[in-house]
């Protein structure tokens, strides 16, 4: 191995004059300016995707039709959920896996990378092609983001191959990061680096790379037939060639499942990062964490029918859905103790890392819940496609994934410019954040199981008024979002100079190296005792 | 340094292919699943034998039929009656009309469904307009026999079975030769 990594030495030498303005950027295979350029595309997409929610809730303001058309509201719940699944929180992630996964397992940078450079920028050209589509004569994909057949074969516009080549890319884009983790990490790790040494967030993120290769093809696949369904005469979703639209929420959803975890596990990994730092001991459990993130994993690949109970389904295959979705609870709940049981007796401080970990401890365990009240086949009858499901998996993707990402940028940051951030307006970003989100989620579960269905235009009128109220605080939390963005480039810009170490009580050779960390780090690999 | 990742990142490339064609190999494992357990309400496809062995005149099973054409299809489609009681192991026959009330040549495909889905296996046909394509000239209209029995071994929790058919357009998929042949088959 060590031979190895003194052939990395050889390579970077030559390179490490990197060439300036764009073609730094356009040719780059350094893990850390491409990372940055995943965070920075993640966030340009959370703002997109955020407008598109702002429409959505401009026109839920009141009852009646205010402002879009039907048509037009469908494609904008339909590419909102597009946006920030693939567009937001996945390569935010892949971006966070880029810059510290090298550094966190003593490696000089990602395994394959030029495979890195071609997995960011084939990525925008996704992204483009699926905007470019909402100016389309018909409009862009209006089918949800989950497209069902036969709403997304026989009754979708032109757009639709549009919207296949875009998740096709998407899909190429994600497979590619995810084998340059698991190579990264089984290749790359410093003498000493034990595979259960190994910090949590490379664990999950492993793990979540594994999932990646598992269901993204699948979903490559689910695209495709739509695709030919709708432009080649076959039958796959459609009852009069001998297809079966069932089928295709069978094949949806076995990508779906684990790909929701996909979206939560990177964050697993980042809160218990963040905890043991502020409370200044190390994580509790690290091992039933990682078995735990393993059997989550497992689990994903057997609960995927609970997103389908109201097709119809024998009460076995039911009651077999709905046990082992109850099953997933207890490996999430041994995390969530985990995390209690680091602060237990801590000298806890709490800078806005950890306000958002908190933050998201509390409100992704409240969607946990949200979730085991859905996983109740009966139950699920009267919840299903209302806003109660809408609550749910905002709390687990906002206040969980989206938290933990800004959780994330908040406590390596210094660490990416050597400046501190600006700790007093961080916490008021916290709080205007924690205040907006729960203004605008919680009171969906109300109008959710009072009836209200989601992704329509207009509704009932006695939800005018919780709906108003989720409107003003789905603004309230755009807004904030904003003073987030005027953090990050301040703190770019400069301020107060980061240690190497950045917070007391961090611990791991991530905070061994200099802030702002060098262009090449590790190129002699650290040994870890 | 490429050499050295190379077989790792060949087999992670084969299991990402190998995933892709499996998401194809779930649309045939579907079909096998569901043919085993009668989960999606698929009926047989081809004719049942009628070794209706004994009649349980003990129990009474409400069937309901369901016919629609599908949006595409301009023909009137219905059952001759609505509901119908049966004993277990009766067979029974059951006459649709269909007419076409266009001025052109249309063939058309019935596809059925059984509600509950599980029942789909104790629902037996003997003959069927669904076996194969029908076809009707402009104006035209005919009667389409369902020759059917139920098990005996219905398990005892269903009491009602809904048979529905959706009758879709194919003359598209119409040929001469295919024509012909049902022709001479006639």
């Amino acid at each position: 191995m060590s031979a190895a990594v003194t052939d990395h030495e050889h390579d970077h030498e030559h390179h490490d004059h990197k060439p300036s303005g764009i073609k730094r950027w356009l040719y780059t295979t350094n893990h850390k300016d491409i990372g940055t350029m995943y965070l920075v595309f993640a966030l340009i997409m959370f703002f997109i995707g955020g407008a598109m929610a702002m429409v959505i809730r401009a026109e839920l303001f009141q009852p009646g039709m205010q402002f879009v058309e039907p048509n037009f509201f469908n494609q904008m719940t339909t590419v909102h959920g597009l946006i920030m699944v693939f567009g937001a929180v996945m390569p935010a992630f892949t971006g966070l896996a880029n810059w510290m996964i090298p550094m966190m397992i003593g490696a000089p940078d990602m395994a394959l990378p030029r495979m890195n450079n071609w997995s960011f920028w084939i990525l925008p050209f996704a992204f483009l092609i699926l905007l470019i589509s909402l100016f389309m004569p018909g409009g862009g994909p209006a089918f949800g983001w989950t497209f069902y057949a036969p709403l997304s074969t026989t009754y979708s516009g032109d757009s639709t191959a549009l919207f296949v080549f875009s998740v096709h890319i998407m899909g190429i884009s994600s497979i590619m990061g995810a084998i340059n983790v698991i190579v990264t990490i089984f290749n790359l790790r410093a003498p000493g680096m034990t595979w259960m040494k190994m910090p949590l967030f490379v664990w999950t993120w492993l793990i979540t790379a594994f999932l990646l290769i598992m269901v993204m093809p699948v979903l490559a696949g689910a695209v495709t037939m739509v695709l030919t369904d709708k432009y080649f005469g076959t039958s796959f979703f459609d009852a009069a060639g001998g297809g079966d639209p069932v089928l295709f929420q069978h094949i949806f959803w076995f990508f779906g499942h684990p790909e929701v975890y996909i979206m939560i596990l990177p964050a697993f990994g980042i809160v218990s990062s963040i905890v043991p730092t502020f409370a200044r001991k190390p994580l509790f459990g690290y091992a039933s964490m990682v078995y735990a993130t393993s059997s989550i994993a497992i689990l994903s690949f057997l609960v995927w029918a609970h997103h389908m109970f109201t097709t119809g389904m024998p009460v076995a295959g039911a009651l077999f859905f709905m046990y082992c979705t109850m099953l997933i609870a207890v490996p999430t709940g041994v995390k969530v103790f985990n995390w209690v049981a680091t602060m237990w007796r801590g000298a806890m401080t709490f800078e806005v890392p950890m306000m958002f970990a908190l933050a998201f401890i509390v409100l992704f365990t409240i969607g946990g819940f949200s979730g085991l009240m859905l996983a109740i086949t009966p139950a699920d009858f009267q919840y299903h496609d209302t806003y109660f499901v809408v609550a749910h998996f905002h709390y687990v993707l906002v206040t969980g994934a989206v938290f933990s990402i800004i959780a994330a940028a908040y406590y390596w940051l210094p660490k990416w410019t050597g400046f501190m951030y600006d700790e007093k307006l961080g916490q008021w970003h916290f709080w205007c954040s924690l205040i907006s989100v729960n203004l605008l989620f919680f009171p969906m579960h109300f109008v959710g199981l009072a009836g209200m269905p989601r992704r329509i235009p207009d509704y009932a009128l006695q939800f005018a008024d919780f709906n108003a109220f989720i409107s003003i605080g789905g603004f309230l939390f755009g807004a904030s979002q904003l003073l987030f963005v005027w953090l990050v480039v301040k703190c770019a810009r400069g301020g107060e100079k980061a240690t190497a170490q950045v917070w007391e009580g961090a611990e791991g050779l991530e905070w061994e190296v200099p802030s702002p960390a060098p262009y090449h780090t590790f190129e002699t690999p650290p040994h870890v005792k | 340094m490429a050499l050295k990742h190379q077989p790792l990142t060949v087999k992670l490339a084969v299991i990402a292919l190998a995933m892709f064609g499996f998401g194809f190999a779930l649309v045939p494992l579907y079909d096998v699943f569901c043919d085993l357990t009668g989960l999606n309400g698929k009926t047989a496809t081809t004719a049942a034998t009628a070794d209706a062995a004994q009649i349980d005149i003990s129990r009474e099973v409400v069937i309901e039929f369901i016919a629609r054409p599908n949006k595409q299809m301009p023909w009137i489609f219905e059952p001759e009656v609505r509901r119908m009681t049966v004993h277990p192991g009766e067979i029974h026959i059951m006459n649709y009309l269909a007419e076409n009330p266009t001025g052109r040549f249309i063939v058309g495909q019935a596809v059925p469904s059984v509600s509950p889905g599980q029942a789909a296996l104790y629902f037996h046909k003997i003959e069927c307009f669904c076996f194969t394509q029908q076809k009707l000239d402009a104006g035209k209209n005919m009667l389409m026999p369902l020759q059917f029995y139920v098990d005996p071994a219905l398990p005892s929790q269903f009491s009602t079975i809904t048979l529905s058919y959706t009758l879709y357009d194919v003359t598209n998929g119409w040929t001469e030769s295919t024509a012909e042949s049902t022709q001479l088959g006639e």
